[in-house]
C-alpha cells in the first residue's frame, strides 16, 4: 500500500539531543570552574537560583528520574536499593529512581552522582516537599521549598498571590545567605523573560500540531518538552524553542506528518511508562497518533484561552509590552505566570482537568484518549477517574491502561497491548496493511 | 464509663439527625482533621468528621484511582451509599492529594448545597502562612455567611473557640490519666473518645468529658497494663485493631494520630485579632506529615509523647497508599530507634486481617519485654 504523508526527521533533532546532554554535564562539571550545583523538581522555580550567577547549574529530579527509568537495568537497581531502605513501593517512582542514584553513586550519564550544594523545591504534590526533604537529609545539605498549593488560577487573588511573592523574597534571602554570594536581580529578570519566552514557546509548538497531519508524535514529544523541565529559564533553552518552533512550522507548511498513515488522532494522560515507550509505535500499526496530551502540552506550556474561546500560548510580560525593572515586579509575574500553569489545576479540581482536556479534544480534532492510569505518580493521577467520567459523557471514545512511569515492576506490557487491540476496535481501525 | 462516647461513635447519624430537629443549623461534613470547625460552629453548624465504616466497598472505583489510600475512598464510599443524606453541606481544608479526592468526587455526585475548599497553607513553617492562612479563613467566613443568611461575628468565633478550646483541655486531662503507671484509660476507649468528639455538638461533649473525668480518677481499673504502647500514623479508628492489641498483654497509652492527639493537643492562643488566633491554632498544632518541612518538626513531638507517657514501644500504623506518611515512616524508624524506642511497622487497609497481625504484635510484645526477660 501507499502511505498518505511524507515523513522525515525533525531538523532540530541532534541539536535537541547535544542540549540535553550538555545540561547534564555542565552539571556534573559544574565545580571544576567553583560553580554552583543545586538540585530541586522540574517545577521548582529555576528562574530565582539563576540571579546567584551564570555559574549556577540544577538537576530537575523528574526528568533525571525518566531517564533512570529509561534504562531499565539501572532502574532496577535504583528500585531495589530503595526497597532496601525500608521505602513503601507505591511512592512517586520518580523520586525512588532519583533517591535509587544517590544511594548508588551512580550517575545516569556517566560517573558518579554529583552531589549538589542545596535544594531548591516547590510544593503542590505531597511528594515534592518530602523528596528533598530527604535528599537534604542523606547529603546533608541546605533546603528551602516554596509552598504554591493556593488554589486554582481562575480564583487568584492578592493574598493567595502574595503567599507565593512573599516566599520567593525569602529564598532569595536564603539563597544569598546559603551561598555566600550577592543576588543580581539583573540576572533574574532575564531569567524570568527566558523563562516565559520558553514557556509560551511550547505551547506554541504543541499549537502546530493542530495541522493534520500532525508534525510531532508525542513519543517525539517528550524527547523535545523536556528541555523546558530541565532548565526553563535558560536563555539556550528559550532559543533552542524558538528553533524549534520554525522546525515545525516548515513541516507543517511543507505538509510533513509524524507518521504516514494518520487516520486516528489521540491524546494521552499523564507521564507514559518510560521504559515502554514501543506503546506509542505499535498505535502506529493502526495509523494511530498521539499527538499530545494536556501533559505534555501543560507540564510546562503555559496557555490561555484566547477572546474567540480557544486555547493558546500565553502573552508574556515582553509581547504585553511590560518592562521588568524589580526584583518584586519579576517575583510577582513569575509567580503569576507558574500559577497558571495548566497541569497545576488539577491539583484541586479534576473538573477544570476535564475542561481542559475537553478543549484540546476539540481543538486538536481527536478521535480519543488514552489514560494511563500512572501507579507512579499520585499528582498526576489525582482525579483521573473523574476526568474518565467527565470525558465518556460527552461521548469521546476513551481507554485506560494501568502502568507506572518509572517502576517496570507494574507494567504488563502484554495486557495493555490487548487494551489498545481493543480500542482500535472500538475504534473502527484495524492493522495497516505493509 | 464511657458508653456515652461508644454511643455517638457507633450512632454518629442518629445523633445528627437529632441535632437537625432540634438545631437550625446545618450539619457539615469536615474532610480533615485541619479544617477550623470554630467558623462552622460559630455559624450554627454541626461540624462532622467525615470517616470510614471499615467495610469493603465497591462504589468509589470509578471515582477514585485504586492507588489512592483505603482511607479516602472509604469516607467516599459512605457518601455513595447515602449515608450522610441529612449533610448539606461540606469543607476541605488543604492537606493531601488523596482526601481531597473525596471531598471532589462528593462535591460531584452526592447533592449538597454547600462545598468549600479552604486552601490551607502546605508549608506551615513560613512566617508568611500566618497573614496568609488568616486571609484564606475570611474568605471561608464570607462563604458561610452567605450561605446560612447568617453573621459570623467576633464574638461568636471567641466563643466558639473557647468552648472547642475547653474541649481539647478536658480531653487533655483525660490523656494524662494515662501517664499513670496503670492507666484507668484504655487505648480503644480514649480512640473513641476523641472519634465521637468529631462527631456531636463540643457541649455535649465536654459535659460528658466533665461527668465522666472524677469518677476516672477513682476508677478501680482491673486489667493488666502490660507493655505501655504508642501508635503512631494518619487516621486510625480502627476500633478492632485497638482491642484485639490491648487483649494481648498491652496497653495503648498515648498516639499521634489524626484521629488521636493531634486534632485536640494545642489550644488558643488569644492575641486580639479572633480570625488569626483560630488559624495559628491550625498552623501550629502537631503537624501531618505533608505539612512538616522542611524541618521534621513533629519527630520530636512524638519523641516527646513517648516519653511523657513512658512508653515501651511504638507501632507505626502507615494506611496502605498513604505518601506523605510513608515519606516519613522509615526516618521516623530510624529516629525512635536512636532514642531507645522499638517500633513495629504495620500497613492497614480500610479492613485489615486481625488474626496475622496479632501474630505480628505477640511477636513485637515479646520484643518489648526482652530486657525485663533477661
Amino acid at each position: 500500500m501507499t502511505t498518505a504523508y511524507k515523513t522525515e526527521p525533525l531538523k532540530t533533532w541532534q541539536k535537541a539531543k547535544e542540549l540535553r546532554l550538555k545540561y547534564y554535564k555542565d552539571y556534573q562539571d559544574a565545580h571544576k570552574t567553583g560553580g554552583i550545583r543545586w538540585t530541586g523538581g522540574a517545577w521548582a522555580f529555576d528562574s530565582i537560583p539563576a540571579g546567584l550567577g551564570r555559574d549556577v547549574y540544577n538537576i530537575t529530579g523528574e526528568p533525571y528520574a525518566a531517564s533512570v527509568a529509561f534504562d531499565r537495568k539501572l532502574s532496577m537497581e535504583c528500585m531495589e536499593a530503595v526497597d532496601a531502605k525500608g521505602w513503601a513501593r507505591d511512592l512517586c517512582s520518580y523520586m525512588r529512581n532519583y533517591w535509587g542514584s544517590m544511594y548508588l553513586g551512580k550517575y545516569a550519564f556517566g560517573g558518579e552522582y554529583p552531589d549538589p550544594d542545596f535544594c531548591f523545591q516547590d510544593h503542590i504534590c505531597c511528594s515534592h516537599a518530602k523528596w528533598y526533604q530527604h535528599v537534604a537529609e542523606y547529603k546533608k545539605i541546605p533546603y528551602f521549598c516554596i509552598d504554591v498549593s493556593v488554589g486554582p488560577y481562575e480564583d487568584l487573588d492578592e493574598n493567595r498571590l502574595m503567599f507565593v511573592v512573599n516566599q520567593m523574597h525569602e529564598s532569595i534571602e536564603w539563597l544569598e545567605k546559603t551561598t555566600g554570594r550577592t543576588y543580581s536581580d539583573e540576572l533574574l529578570i532575564e531569567a524570568v523573560e527566558n523563562e516565559q519566552r520558553s514557556t509560551s514557546t511550547w505551547a506554541e509548538i504543541c499549537c502546530l500540531n493542530m495541522a493534520r497531519p500532525a508534525p510531532l508524535d508525542e513519543k517525539t514529544m517528550y524527547s523535545l518538552y523536556v528541555h523546558g523541565t530541565l532548565a526553563k529559564h535558560n536563555k539556550e533553552m528559550a532559543d533552542f524553542y524558538e528553533e524549534l518552533r520554525d522546525d515545525v512550522k516548515d513541516r507543517v507548511d511543507r505538509g510533513i506528518a509524524a507518521i504516514p498513515d494518520e487516520r486516528c488522532r489521540l491524546m494521552s494522560d499523564t507521564q507514559p511508562p518510560w521504559g515502554f515507550l514501543k506503546v506509542f509505535r505499535y498505535l502506529e500499526k493502526f495509523g494511530a497518533i498521539s499527538v499530545g496530551s494536556l501533559y505534555t502540552f501543560g507540564l510546562i506550556g503555559i496557555w490561555e484561552t484566547k477572546p474567540d474561546g480557544t486555547w493558546g500560548p500565553r502573552a508574556t510580560s515582553m509581547q504585553r509590552g511590560e518592562t521588568i525593572t524589580s526584583r518584586d515586579q519579576a517575583l510577582r509575574i513569575l509567580a503569576d505566570w507558574n500559577l497558571s500553569k495548566p497541569e497545576w489545576q488539577h491539583f484541586y479540581d479534576p473538573n477544570l482537568k476535564t475542561r481542559m482536556m475537553l478543549q484540546i479534544i476539540k481543538q486538536w480534532k481527536l478521535d480519543g484518549v488514552m489514560l494511563h492510569l500512572n501507579r507512579g505518580c499520585e499528582g498526576l493521577t489525582c482525579g483521573i477517574m473523574e476526568n474518565r467520567l467527565g470525558i465518556s459523557e460527552t461521548g469521546v471514545p476513551i481507554m485506560t491502561f494501568e502502568g507506572n512511569m518509572g517502576d517496570e515492576r507494574e507494567f504488563d506490557e502484554k495486557r495493555v497491548m490487548t487494551r489498545i487491540d481493543s480500542f482500535m476496535e472500538t475504534l473502527g481501525l484495524t492493522e495497516l496493511t505493509t | 464509663m464511657f458508653d456515652k462516647f461508644f454511643d455517638w461513635y457507633h450512632n454518629r447519624h442518629d445523633y445528627a439527625r437529632q441535632w437537625l430537629d432540634k438545631n437550625d443549623g446545618e450539619v457539615v461534613g469536615c474532610f480533615c482533621s485541619y479544617v477550623p470547625e470554630e467558623l462552622l460552629y460559630a455559624n450554627g453548624h454541626l461540624p462532622m468528621r467525615m470517616l470510614g465504616s471499615h467495610e469493603p466497598q465497591d462504589v468509589t472505583e470509578p471515582h477514585i484511582f485504586g492507588m489512592f489510600c483505603p482511607f479516602c475512598r472509604d469516607v467516599l464510599a459512605q457518601g455513595l451509599k447515602g449515608r450522610y443524606d441529612y449533610m448539606k453541606g461540606i469543607v476541605l481544608a488543604q492537606s493531601c492529594l488523596h482526601l481531597r479526592q473525596s471531598f471532589t468526587s462528593w462535591r460531584n455526585h452526592v447533592p449538597v448545597d454547600f462545598a468549600h475548599y479552604i486552601y490551607m497553607p502546605n508549608k506551615v513553617q513560613t512566617e508568611h502562612a500566618r497573614p496568609y492562612y488568616a486571609g484564606a479563613l475570611e474568605k471561608f467566613k464570607t462563604a458561610l455567611e452567605e450561605w446560612s443568611g447568617r453573621d459570623i461575628t467576633d464574638e461568636s468565633l471567641r466563643d466558639a473557640a473557647e468552648l472547642y478550646d475547653e474541649n481539647r483541655r478536658l480531653m487533655h486531662q483525660v490523656y494524662d490519666l494515662r501517664k499513670e503507671p496503670n492507666p484507668v484509660v484504655t487505648g480503644l476507649e480514649a480512640i473513641v473518645m476523641v472519634a465521637s468528639s468529631f462527631m456531636v455538638d463540643k457541649k455535649d461533649h465536654n459535659a460528658e468529658l466533665k461527668r465522666i473525668l472524677p469518677q476516672l480518677e477513682s476508677r478501680g481499673y482491673e486489667r493488666e497494663t502490660g507493655a505501655r504502647l504508642m501508635i503512631v500514623g494518619s487516621e486510625d479508628d480502627d476500633t478492632e485493631f485497638v482491642k484485639m492489641v490491648e487483649s494481648v498483654g498491652a496497653t495503648i497509652v498515648t498516639d499521634d494520630h489524626c484521629t488521636g492527639s493531634r486534632y485536640f493537643w494545642n489550644t488558643t492562643e488569644y492575641t486580639g485579632d479572633i480570625m488569626s488566633d483560630i488559624g495559628n491554632r491550625y498552623i501550629d498544632r502537631p503537624a501531618c506529615p505533608t505539612k512538616d518541612w522542611e524541618e521534621r518538626r513533629r519527630f520530636d513531638h512524638i519523641l516527646q509523647l513517648a516519653k511523657d507517657f513512658n512508653v515501651d514501644g511504638v507501632i507505626l500504623i502507615q494506611q496502605k497508599f498513604c505518601d506523605p506518611h510513608e515519606c516519613d515512616m522509615p526516618p521516623l524508624r530510624t529516629f525512635l530507634e536512636e532514642h531507645g524506642f522499638k517500633s513495629l511497622s504495620l500497613e492497614f487497609d480500610v479492613t485489615v486481617p486481625l488474626g496475622p497481625m496479632r501474630v505480628r504484635v505477640e511477636a513485637f510484645l515479646e520484643m518489648v519485654g526482652e530486657e525485663e526477660l533477661f
